[in-house]
């Protein structure tokens, strides 16, 4: 029953921080509001005794991903409050919500009454995927990471490599920005010299 | 009472589809990027819950790997966010529909 409460709890804070995430004015805000749905998930994934989950989520996303949404945000000014009551393209809004509503209703159909049950096979009870093997969560993560994943594994090495050379060669200031055809170019013109006149009236 | 993996998956469902029409409706690029977020961690959760389902590992494997692909997504996106953003001030995404500076 108390993991009957815990789910409503969590569920409760998700949905609510998921709904201000997209209706909140101010992007300030939408990362608030993801912080507290990332930590609804953490605790989902606790009640699921995946605690190493739950600890890399607070870690990773609430505190690298929304930090580095914040700092984006900061660096381009906060004054950036969206107009939220215009809507530029005619009957987007509408759309935007009948489709979600659809999609929400294929999802429940499938969850709810095309599906008979689950399917799948189960892991081996005992075995090294098996979630009763006695193992602790981390040390059962990493054997099965470190043998039959390790090769996605350093792959997932190679990949944050490259988004962390993207993201240097993204924003780094390039040296031929000022060639752009869009850009005024740097001006060399030095102002006018004072006259020199006084200088021989004094004589 | 018990908590069933429908429960969980509904949950899901339910996040997902906010993170959808968030995406959809929401013209700041940064907060479409948060809608995205919505979604990976409602597929997060569905990951879990079957993998709690089917006594099985696995699905915690696939949640750490989406977590890295999650960050590597939201790296490369805010750099572009930045990128755009000083050769346009104030773009939103209805602004940047051609692929030309």
């Amino acid at each position: 029953m108390s993991e009957v409460i815990v789910f409503f709890f969590a569920a409760a804070i998700i949905l609510v921080g998921a709904v201000g995430v997209v209706v909140a004015r101010n992007p300030v805000h939408s990362a608030l509001f993801l912080v507290q749905t990332l930590f609804g998930v953490a605790i989902i994934f606790l009640i699921q005794d995946a605690n190493f989950l739950a600890a890399v989520q607070i870690m990773v996303y609430a505190g690298a991903i929304v930090i580095l949404f914040l700092f984006v945000i900061m660096l381009l000014g906060v004054d950036s409050a969206e107009e939220l009551d215009v809507d530029p393209i005619a009957g987007q809004r509408p759309l935007a919500v009948v489709l979600g509503a659809a999609l929400l209703g294929v999802g429940l159909t499938v969850v709810l009454v095309a599906a008979k049950g689950i399917t799948g096979a189960r892991a081996t009870a005992g075995g090294e995927h098996a979630l009763d093997n006695g193992l602790s969560d981390v040390e059962r993560i990493g054997r099965v990471l470190f043998t039959e994943y390790v090769f996605a594994f350093e792959a997932t090495a190679a990949l944050l490599t490259i988004a962390v050379i993207g993201a240097v060669v993204l924003t780094r200031r390039a040296a031929a920005a000022d060639m752009l055809p869009d850009r005024e170019p740097a001006s060399f013109e030095l102002p006018p010299l004072a006259p020199a006149i006084d200088e021989e009236e004094e004589h | 009472m018990e908590v069933t993996t429908n429960w969980y998956l509904v949950l899901a469902i339910l996040m997902f589809s906010i993170g959808a029409v968030g995406l959809m409706v929401r013209r700041n690029p940064l907060v479409m990027f948060m809608s995205v977020e919505l979604m990976l961690n409602s597929v997060n959760i569905t990951f879990v819950s079957l993998g709690t389902a089917l006594n099985d590992v696995g699905g915690q494997i696939a949640v750490f790997f989406v977590l890295v692909v999650a960050a590597v997504e939201v790296v490369v996106g805010l750099a572009l966010i930045v990128a755009i953003n000083r050769r346009h001030p104030d773009a939103d995404a209805d602004d940047l529909s051609v692929l030309r500076g």
